[in-house]
């Protein structure tokens, strides 16, 4: 069968960038599969696709769509671009209207294929709603009707699911695929490393470089045998992992659920489980290869375990009362209501995990608790100290990091970091070696005069990090932090907060990365407003179905089935 | 003190380091010095005329000799027939067409009162009006040589003498003005886009979960704009002073004392609409939608004694009205400081109601 869209030895380099956005890539998408394109932001996932459509053109090499120049056979494509490419002053059905008179649809055909969309997205109920009004997932189901409204032979689709909560993101999967037997060839790029897994094949890009391509099993064939699964040893999962990932026989770890699983360097030779103070009950298992295994390995493995930051951090100081508390927080807004009756109560020292859909809730919960709205009755305190009275005092205790990383892009790395010194009140003297301390950490040396909006995301990241732990709060806040973040990058992050939460920091936050929910002590799961579902990642596996081995994305999604099915009954 | 020292220095940098603020900071107010200075005038030189002369004897060519040596009059362009002034006119290659029909020497050499007919083109009333008037003053000095015997008597009866701006010099008017106009777009615009760009790039929650206090924020973000109003103030007077020689008669104390103030109200007004605004673009929208009745409304483009009465009490809400007099009467005819004061204080109110206005509004929709 030939090949609906290849791209040969493509380069492209941007103006004022130092870096090539493509460098000698070569391609194909095959009819009747889902093509991966994977790889971290900025990677150039995006330029690919926008040379496919015609949008861009490649400096060198040769690209072919559908037997032609990109952009001759454009009536044939389907383009969900990232964003979705909806008209958010429209109304669903405007939307699906505009893309019909775009792609040249048949006036005849129109009712049918609408229809047929409509069904197909479950959007029926929506169709005179304006698109911008519509929740994340529907705006995304949205898209993909638009870009499907004439039946493609290419479906081209830049991070659909990015920013998704996973009950969408499979419904969304699940719709792709049903696609697939009548021959559509599909690319789907995205930065989740679990979604590259159900590709039929991948091509995995890291700064412009196709640095894999081939069926994801094959990728992750490569680290088989060098997976191991620990579990039943002493201590605490964390301080074991960090332990672990110090060791030069490690190139990998995380944790899952009660265990902790590493990637070997070596088949066969495992650290020396007492020099990291295993414990004498500690089990050793062999566990099974993954996609995402296979690419830190190309990588040359994730950073050691101990944070350079969390070294010289401010030891927080026992305390009786919870660090964070949240007493029957509820917000309406007008007759909606958005959070019910929300009930935490986090130890110093623990790292609760915030998930659920998007539009369920989690945000207003969560900027509830660190004193961006208030609550409509209930109430928020950080360190015993409620939001309602002197605020300004409450905030110094708080660091906040959000996923847009909320840094001054016109102002330089050294000024971003003095500005925050200055608002968190560090005394004059101090400010120049806390701020040199914090460039040493996180290696910004290099970047101190750029403008932050200039930096690489990864370095955006840790320069947001830097500034939200500047005053060294005994309380951090994180709102999707790591979202498009590489893996490595996403590990190291992952290290700082492990070691700050060893020096007894208390973080709240939330993800869409199922995997990061497992680093978490507890997990309070909100749905329609209301929290769930609250306990360890294990407690919530068994709860949703009794067996502590599915991954935390089936238990998320089995939870919220139960929920849905328990409100079924009761309205029935 | 150490938190509001690094939001200005933080709101300092990011205005100067943006490059579409430093343009929106620069740009304007040295563009519009040498634009509005020049440009914006109301007299009317180098205007060009017709003349359809059926007479053609000494009168008529004494008349036309007067009209082309006339330093207003651009070039006198001679017309052969009715058709052709029609066409002059409508073409407008000419503003005005003096018409000298035959009996024009007849009249002044029998000593009959003579007439010359002139067409205006009423589509530029403004300066058709003042065309008439030029005119007019050419035809009576023209006369008077004519025909000594008729003129009035030697010794005009009334003798003009325009105070405080002896010849009429229109840039007298114009600089001074400028500095409102200047200071109100340049301060309206900066302000404006200053809580609007962090909401539109994410960083005002980040402000938010900081220890920093509402009145903190909003002391970090007026000092830029306060500080180029300042510049441009400055800017003008210097140039107003030395490149065009417009006198600042009045006390530098009082006009920057009110300059502050007028700054300080204009400020509380673009406040207001970037704390209604969720993005640049409504922020820059809401900043012109201010701007130009502000501007209409404050008597530089026509007095606001000739505006209806509902429309000048609307207008005392409008901070440029206010410092628009300060600014004329320090410069042209010393304002004292109880003067400046009456019409300072209507500034204070504004300020303070936009101030606190802004103030709430912006504790209020931090949600």
């Amino acid at each position: 069968m030939t090949d609906a869209a290849s791209v040969s030895d493509v380069s492209k380099r941007f103006a004022k960038s130092p870096q090539a956005a493509l460098d000698h890539v070569s391609l194909t998408v095959r009819p009747g599969e889902i093509t991966g394109l994977v790889g971290p932001d900025g990677a150039g996932k995006t330029t690919l696709i926008r040379i496919l459509t015609g949008l861009l053109h490649p400096d060198s090499g040769t690209v072919a769509v559908l037997g032609a120049a990109p952009g001759a056979r454009s009536v044939d494509i389907g383009y969900m671009p990232q964003r979705f490419g909806l008209y958010e002053d429209l109304s669903v059905q405007q939307n699906l209207s505009l893309y019909a008179e775009l792609r040249g649809l048949n006036r005849a055909e129109r009712a049918a294929a609408f229809a047929h969309l409509l069904e197909f997205t479950d959007l029926k109920r929506f169709q005179t709603r304006l698109a911008g009004d519509l929740s994340g997932g529907m705006k995304q189901k949205l898209g993909l009707a638009c870009a499907l409204v004439k039946t493609p032979r290419l479906l081209l689709l830049d991070e659909p699911s990015v920013g998704v909560d996973p009950v969408s993101r499979r419904e969304l999967w699940a719709m792709v695929q049903g696609l697939l037997g009548s021959g559509i060839a599909v690319l789907w790029a995205t930065a989740y490393l679990d979604e590259a897994e159900r590709c039929a094949r991948v091509f995995l890009l890291s700064e412009g470089k196709i640095v894999f391509a081939g069926p994801p099993a094959e990728l992750a064939k490569s680290c088989e045998g060098r997976i191991i699964r620990l579990t039943g040893f002493a201590g605490s999962r964390r301080d074991l992992l960090v332990r672990a990932l110090d060791q030069p026989e490690v190139a990998d770890g995380t944790i899952q659920g009660d265990a902790v699983r590493l990637l070997l360097r070596k088949a066969g030779v495992p650290p020396d489980f007492a020099k990291i103070g295993a414990g004498t009950a500690l089990r050793s298992e062999p566990a099974e290869a993954r996609f995402e295994d296979g690419f830190i390995d190309l990588l040359g493995g994730g950073p050691p375990g101990t944070s350079a930051l969390a070294q010289d951090y401010a030891k927080v100081p026992a305390q009786t009362g919870p660090a964070i508390l949240a007493a029957h927080l509820t917000k309406r807004f007008g007759s909606f209501t958005a959070a019910d009756d929300i009930n935490l109560d986090i130890r110093r020292g623990e790292i609760m995990g915030l998930l659920g859909p998007n539009g369920a809730g989690k945000s207003t919960t969560f900027k509830m608790m660190c004193g961006l709205l208030t609550p409509s009755s209930g109430t928020s305190a950080v360190g015993g100290h409620s939001f309602a009275g002197g605020a300004a005092a409450v905030r110094a205790r708080l660091g906040y990091m959000a996923q847009k990383f909320s840094l001054y892009g016109d102002l330089s790395v050294a000024q971003n970091l003095a500005f925050f010194a200055g608002i968190y009140g560090i005394r004059r003297d101090r400010q120049q070696a806390r701020i040199d301390a914090l460039v040493h950490i996180f290696a910004l040396e290099r970047y101190l005069a750029d403008n932050a909006a200039t930096l690489p995301l990864g370095y955006k990241q840790r320069l947001a990090l830097a500034c939200a732990v500047i005053h060294e709060p005994p309380v951090l806040f994180l709102d999707e932090a790591t979202s498009g973040v590489d893996p490595i990058n996403r590990r190291e992050f992952w290290c700082h907060i492990m070691g700050l939460v060893a020096r007894g920091v208390t973080v709240l936050v939330t993800t869409h990365f199922m995997d990061e929910a497992e680093y978490c002590d507890r997990i309070a799961l909100i749905y329609r407003a209301r929290q769930i579902a609250t306990g360890t990642p294990d407690e919530l596996k068994r709860l949703a179905s009794g067996d502590a081995d599915m991954t935390m994305e089936d238990a998320f999604i089995a939870l919220i089935a139960k929920a849905d099915a328990a409100r079924e009954a009761k309205a029935a | 003190m150490q938190r509001i020292r690094a939001m200005i220095i933080k709101e300092l940098l990011a205005t100067v380091r943006d490059p579409r603020a430093r343009l929106t900071l620069i740009l304007p107010p040295l563009l519009q010095l040498v634009v509005f200075a020049l440009a914006t005038t109301l007299e009317v030189k180098n205007f060009d005329v017709g003349v359809l002369d059926t007479s053609g004897g000494a009168a008529s060519v004494a008349f036309e000799e007067r009209l082309s040596g006339s330093r207003n009059v651009g070039r006198v362009v001679r017309l052969h027939s009715a058709d052709e002034l029609r066409a002059a006119i409508d073409l407008q290659t000419v503003l005005a067409a003096v018409v000298i029909d035959q009996r024009f020497d007849r009249d002044v050499a029998a000593a009959r009162p003579a007439r010359i007919g002139v067409v205006l083109d009423g589509r530029r009333s403004n300066a058709a009006q003042i065309v008439a008037g030029y005119l007019g003053a050419i035809a009576a000095s023209v006369g008077a040589e004519l025909r000594p015997d008729t003129a009035p008597q030697a010794g005009p009866a009334s003798v003009l003498r325009n105070w405080f701006n002896p010849n009429l010099e229109y840039v007298w008017f114009t600089l001074p003005s400028l500095i409102v106009i200047i200071c109100s777009v340049s301060a309206l615009s900066v302000t404006a886009q200053s809580v609007a760009r962090e909401r539109e790039l994410g960083t005002f929650e980040q402000l938010l979960v900081s220890p920093l206090r509402t009145h903190e924020i909003l002391i970090g973000k007026m000092v830029p704009p306060m500080l180029s109003g300042l510049f441009n103030g400055t800017l003008y007077l210097v140039a107003a002073a030395t490149v065009y020689g417009v006198p600042f008669t009045g006390s530098l104390l009082l006009f920057y004392t009110s300059l502050v103030v007028y700054l300080l109200s204009l400020i509380g007004v673009g406040m207001l609409v970037s704390t209604l605004s969720r993005t640049q673009q409504q922020a820059f929208l809401g900043a012109f939608l201010v701007t130009v009745p502000a501007t209409l409304l404050s008597g530089y483009a026509g007095p606001v004694d000739n505006m209806p009465a509902w429309l000048q009490t609307i207008s005392l809400a409008d901070p440029c009205r206010h410092y628009l007099v300060i600014v004329l009467g320090l410069f042209l005819k010393a304002m004292p400081a109880r003067e400046v004061w009456l019409n300072t204080y209507p500034m204070v109110i504004i300020a303070a109601v936009t101030l606190s206005a802004a103030f709430w509004l912006f504790k209020a929709k931090k949600e």
